[in-house]
This record gives structure tokens, sequence and C-alpha cells, in this order.
């Protein structure tokens, strides 16, 4: 099962435009629906503790193959979503330094960046529709947004706050 | 910069980077230990984004192969996924005990209220400090409708806005 899997998981990260969320109805459909590897309560659980859990969503995939089948499947899936990627971005590195001294390159690349920050915008917005539960955490999410906005501390103060709110309030 | 600069500082990025590793990375590189301007960062970043696979992992290997070459690229990703991929298999073994803990389940609630806030708070920060051209303001905008709203398949938002993005801010150029 090493290589389907594999297989499995390189065809999702030539998919992934966006990253782990953006591939998650795919996953589902591979993992859950086509193959049976896990069942639906597992997938969302782990999808959940992925998120929850320090590091790059992504990293979903690994759990998952951990969860399906023990360390040398959680190699194969964590190896099959991060080198497709990786060589891909790794090719594309590497023409932008050859092209470092054409005048085009900065202006065509800076018109990515609205894409990218409105993209990033939009799942906080996600992110917030679920965690706003009441006026409380909508608090939070505000305070938050503005803390990160307005200041330069380290965006861990704010979580370290949500935590401590959500402990003694929520 | 040293192998070891680059490893440690991707280390902090997985290690600190709850609920999505894109804020943390972002003041780390451009806040903390200055690697790259804001602009570049974000230059950098916007590639990451429509390219396949995790933008800041994308954006790991670009700028590991910017300062060190291949090893740069594989001490930045190893430093990025090593310990959050420990950490991760660690709870997944204990879940049963730990994910139906009463205690943990409100905390969990905060952090994540916390942790959309600061993800809207950094694609602000950037806005507003990169000051783009009122069109490209609107890409982003569409951008943030399409994705939050409307809810469509972020390869056609990369594929629709990308080349949109590239043409406005080369004839801005030009200009």
């Amino acid at each position: 099962m090493i290589l389907p899997l594999f297989w499995a998981f390189a065809t999702l990260s030539l998919l992934a435009i966006g990253g782990a969320n953006a591939v998650l109805p795919e996953m589902h459909r591979q993992l859950v629906e086509i193959h049976g590897w896990l069942d639906d309560a597992t997938f969302g659980q782990l999808f959940a503790l992925a998120q929850a859990a320090p590091g790059p969503n992504i990293l979903a995939a690994s759990v998952m193959g951990w969860r399906i089948a023990g360390p040398a499947v959680m190699a194969a899936a964590t190896l099959g979503m991060l080198l497709p990627a990786s060589v891909l971005a790794w090719c594309v590195a590497g023409l932008t330094q050859r092209l470092a001294g054409a005048a085009w390159l900065k202006p065509a690349q800076f018109g990515l960046v609205p894409v990218a920050v409105g993209l990033i915008a939009a799942s906080g917005v996600i992110m917030a529709e679920a965690a706003g539960t009441g006026w409380l955490p909508w608090a939070v999410i505000a305070a938050s947004a503005l803390f990160v906005w307005r200041t330069g501390f380290s965006p861990l103060w704010v979580l370290a706050g949500g935590g401590a709110i959500g402990w003694l309030a929520l | 910069m040293r192998l070891r600069e680059l490893f440690l500082g991707y280390a902090k990025i997985g290690l600190l980077g709850f609920g999505g590793v894109a804020v943390i990375a972002r003041h780390v590189i451009v806040e903390e230990r200055r690697w790259l301007s804001e602009r570049d960062y974000a230059e950098v970043l916007g590639l990451g984004q429509v390219l396949p696979g995790p933008n800041v992992g994308n954006a790991a290997i670009m700028i590991g192969r910017r300062f060190r070459g291949l090893t740069g690229a594989l001490a930045a990703t190893a430093g990025l996924y090593a310990a959050p991929l420990c950490i991760l298999v660690l709870l997944a073994m204990f879940y049963d005990a730990f994910g139906q803990d009463p205690h943990v389940a409100p905390v969990m609630r905060g952090i994540a209220a916390a942790a959309a806030g600061m993800v809207i708070g950094m694609a602000l920060k950037m806005g507003t400090k990169l000051k783009p051209p009122i069109e490209l303001v609107l890409v982003g905008a569409a951008a943030l409708v399409a994705g939050a709203f409307l809810r469509l398949p972020l390869p056609v938002i990369v594929l629709g806005l990308g080349p949109l993005g590239i043409w406005l801010s080369l004839r801005r150029a030009r200009a």
C-alpha cells in the first residue's frame, strides 16, 4: 500500500494550489471514499488535530499516513505531499534567479502579491466564521487582528491571550 | 547566512506556528531576523502561493536556495517540518486522552479565535505596508471575496486573478 499511497499524495501535492485546505475535499475522496484507508470521523479528527498543532497544516497528510499504517506509510505520505511541490518551487526559484536582471520580473512577481494576501485574508475570514461562536470569540478575533496589524510584537502573545481567555471564560 | 541560522529560524517558525505558519513565518523572516524586506518576502510568498503546495513551505525552498543553494533549501525545509511532525505524531498517539478532556476544549476555542484574528491582522498589515496601487488592491479584494464568500476553488482563483494581477502590475511599471 506504500506505493499507491505515495502516488495518491504526490498527485494531491501538485493539485494543492493554496496549501492543505485546498486539497481537503480531494484528500477525503482519495483516502476515505476511493481507498477506504480511513473512516470519515477519523479523517475529520486528524485534520482538526493538524490544524490545532504547531506547524504547517499540510502535515495532516503525514499524520493520516501514520494512522493508516505506521511510520513507513507516514514517510511515504509526507514525501509524496512535499516532494513534487518542492521540486517545482526549487525550479521556479532557479528561474527567478536566472531572470534576476530582467526589468519585468519584479513587477510581474508583485502582481501575484495581492492574490496571495487576498487568499490569506480569505482563510482568516473562513477561520473566523468557524471560531466566532458568540460575542466573546468575535471580540478575541477583532482584538487579535488589531494587535497583529498595528504592533510588531510576536503573534504568539495573541495565541496565549486567546487561550487564557478561552480557559477562563469560554 | 549560515545553514544553522536558516534551520533554526525555520524550526522556530514550525514549532510556534499554531493555527498555520503564515503569520509567524512573516514575523520571524521580516520583523525579527530581517532576512528579507516586507516587499521581498511578499514577492516570494506570492510565488509560493500560486505554486502547488503550502505557500510557506514553497517560500522556505526559495529562500533557502537564495541564501545557501540546495543545502539551504533542505535545511529550511527540514527546520519547518521535522519538529512539528514529531509533535503531531505524539498528539495523535494520545489523542483519545487529550481531545476529550473538558479543560482543553475551551482553551482550544480561544486559540482558534485568536488564530483567525491573527491571520486577518497579517493580511491587513501586509496590505497597508506594501501600499499597492488601487487596481492591485481591487485584485486582492476580489481574491478575498472569491475565497471567503463565493468559496470558489483555489486553482480557479489563482488561474483567474494571477494573470490579471501580473498584467496590471506590468502595465503600472511601464507607465
